[in-house]
């Protein structure tokens, strides 16, 4: 199982190197920190969904903030069976339901559009607060980056959810330690993250954002917390799996080139010892 | 002025809506005595959430209510509603075309005493170009009322903005009211004011004043900055040749604007615009505000002399 998983990211890898490859634009470096993340909530027991019925209303909910990261999530939803995999290729072109961001309109089976950083917690607790409202099971799981952190909103959020005892909500930090520009560290930096999300009341996960299997020990432990909601800080590599993307903030928002594609190709077809 | 807040029918509207649907829900930014959602906090607290001084949290959250089927009514005062969560409002509520009911009070200059920060001067602007968005702006407490019930029975976003003072009631139960549809509430041959909010009441006392002088003026109440009733606006303007648009808002963006961008591309007659000519307000009563800004019934009928006079 877990091996298969770990196949299936390298896929998604692929797949999210030359779909932004072919768009000619796109976030390889925050899409790639996010694949593990993504598989270890969609391809486990951890995320309730439904294909074949993607509006399901007993479905979990999730929402991709660092919407940056969509190519990731297409591949991942591509392979989930919410779509075709043909249509991976037509990732921002004109007419495409893939969007540069999540759309959900043009993408019905997405839980919410993105795109604008720092919004998505809001939205999640939102979610949570109808469902508690109305005494049913659904979780909200909303992926946020380390560097969107900077937005004030997030913490207006923040407040918001252990007020509520919204423990139906998971929030996971991609926690890449690279934004557009620069590492967190030298523009704002956000630490100690550990601290300050348990000082707003949040019960706090620190894990390999690489490492299914902590991944899911993470998510299950989420689960069964009662009475405040949880983050999960997921350390992660920016442009994880193609070596000369990983760590580099100029990798944040560009796409490769013919030979970079190809290199990036070869390097993710390799056999892992 | 004497009558009643317009605040106090969006307020009723709240409990009846409250009342009638169980998807409904207030959410507030910490004014719910100034947006009357105190009412809703005192008699349904259930459905009652002081989200704290946070306005883009607030509508985010708003926006995730309606993605699990509730319909939030989100209030706070317009200028920081508008202003502060444009972008929560653009690219979460509108871009998704949420069903998410946002209430700006305290619009307008009449706000008063408080002064510049807290006066909404621009909300109806920055409202309106966002796609999907309606917006409505009642003439007084029972339009008010009638707005904020409408607004529910449409799916989508939309933004009703509405003030702090209390204003004379000019329509009664029985009025027609239809989002959407610009009401002639007096008709008239020489010249068309197209009026909204408090607006309305200072236009037909002009039209009044404008009568005895053998000045026969037509008054429409454009409640409904967007979707425009352009066919109304057109065929008044068609009628009477000459326009004045009076709005307690920008000029630059408002209903003046909204009404211009028609007339430009079917009927061009003169327009004259009574607003706010792009500066910030300050503290006062709302009547000295209303005076010292170009705002009062004079200055409605100074507009409509001056159209007159470029009237072909």
């Amino acid at each position: 199982m877990m091996n298969e998983l770990q196949q299936l990211c390298r896929q998604i890898r692929k797949d999210t190197v030359r779909s932004i490859y072919l768009a000619g634009s796109g976030h390889p470096g925050s899409s790639l920190s996010a694949v593990e993340i993504l598989v270890t909530l969609y391809f486990t027991d951890v995320f309730h969904c439904f294909p074949d019925q993607p509006q399901q209303p007993q479905r979990d909910r999730f929402i991709l903030s660092k919407g940056h990261a969509a190519p990731a999530y297409y591949s991942v939803l591509a392979h989930r069976g919410f779509f075709s995999e043909c249509q991976l290729s037509t990732l921002r072109v004109i007419g495409s339901a893939l969007q540069g961001h999540p759309n959900m309109e043009k993408l019905p089976c997405l839980d919410c559009s993105a795109g604008s950083l720092g919004q998505g917690l809001s939205i999640a607790n939102g979610m949570a607060y109808a469902f508690k409202y109305r005494h049913e099971p659904q979780r909200v799981y909303c992926l946020i980056g380390d560097g969107e952190q900077q937005e004030g909103q997030i913490w207006e959020a923040a407040l918001f959810a252990p007020q509520y005892q919204l423990d139906n909500v998971c929030l996971i930090v991609d926690c890449n330690g690279m934004q557009l520009v620069d590492a967190v560290d030298d523009i704002k930096n956000m630490h100690p993250m550990d601290k300050k999300w348990q000082s707003f009341g949040w019960h706090v996960i620190k894990t390999d954002g690489h490492d299914i299997g902590a991944l899911h020990d993470a998510f299950i432990r989420a689960k069964k917390c009662k009475g405040r909601p949880t983050v999960i800080l997921a350390h992660t590599v920016k442009g994880k799996g193609v070596s000369y993307m990983e760590n580099q903030a100029k990798w944040h928002g560009t796409a490769p080139n013919e030979a970079q594609y190809k290199e990036a190709m070869r390097e993710l077809s390799r056999e892992v010892p | 002025m004497e009558g009643v807040p317009m605040r106090d029918g969006y307020g009723q509207a709240l409990l009846e809506l409250c009342r009638l649907h169980e998807n409904v829900v207030v959410v507030d930014a910490d004014v719910a005595k100034s947006t009357r959602t105190e009412w809703i906090r005192e008699k349904y607290p259930q459905k009652y959430i002081n989200m704290g001084i946070s306005e883009q949290d607030l509508v985010g959250t708003a926006a995730g209510m309606s993605l699990a089927g509730m319909v939030p009514f989100v209030s706070t005062y317009g200028v920081f509603l508008a202003g502060r969560a444009w972008d929560q409002i653009r690219n979460t509520v509108c871009y998704n075309s949420l069903n998410v009911k946002l209430g700006g009070a305290h619009a307008g200059i009449s706000v008063g005493p408080d002064g510049g920060t807290h006066q909404a001067l621009e909300d109806v602007a920055l409202m309106r170009v966002i796609p999907n968005m309606m917006v409505v702006v009642p003439c007084d407490y029972k339009e008010t009322f009638k707005a904020t019930m409408a607004v529910y029975d449409r799916q989508g976003p939309s933004y009703i903005r509405f003030g702090r003072s209390a204003v004379p009631v000019i329509t009664a139960d029985e009025t027609p009211f239809e989002l959407g549809k610009a009401a002639v509430f007096r008709d008239g041959a020489d010249a068309t004011i197209f009026a909204n909010g408090i607006m309305v009441y200072q236009s037909l006392k002009a039209a009044a004043v404008l009568e005895k002088e053998g000045i026969s003026v037509q008054v429409v109440n454009v409640h409904t900055v967007k979707p425009l009733d352009a066919e109304m606006i057109a065929a008044c303007a068609a009628k009477t040749q000459a326009v004045v648009v009076c709005e307690e808002h920008q000029c630059i963006g408002g209903l003046g604007s909204a009404v211009c961008e028609v007339l430009a591309q079917c009927c061009c007659v003169p327009v004259e615009l009574v607003g706010i000519k792009d500066r910030f307000g300050e503290s006062g009563s709302p009547d000295a505000l209303l005076k010292a800004y170009g705002l009062s019934d004079l200055d409605v009928i100074a507009a409509v002399q001056r159209v007159l006079r470029r009237k072909k």
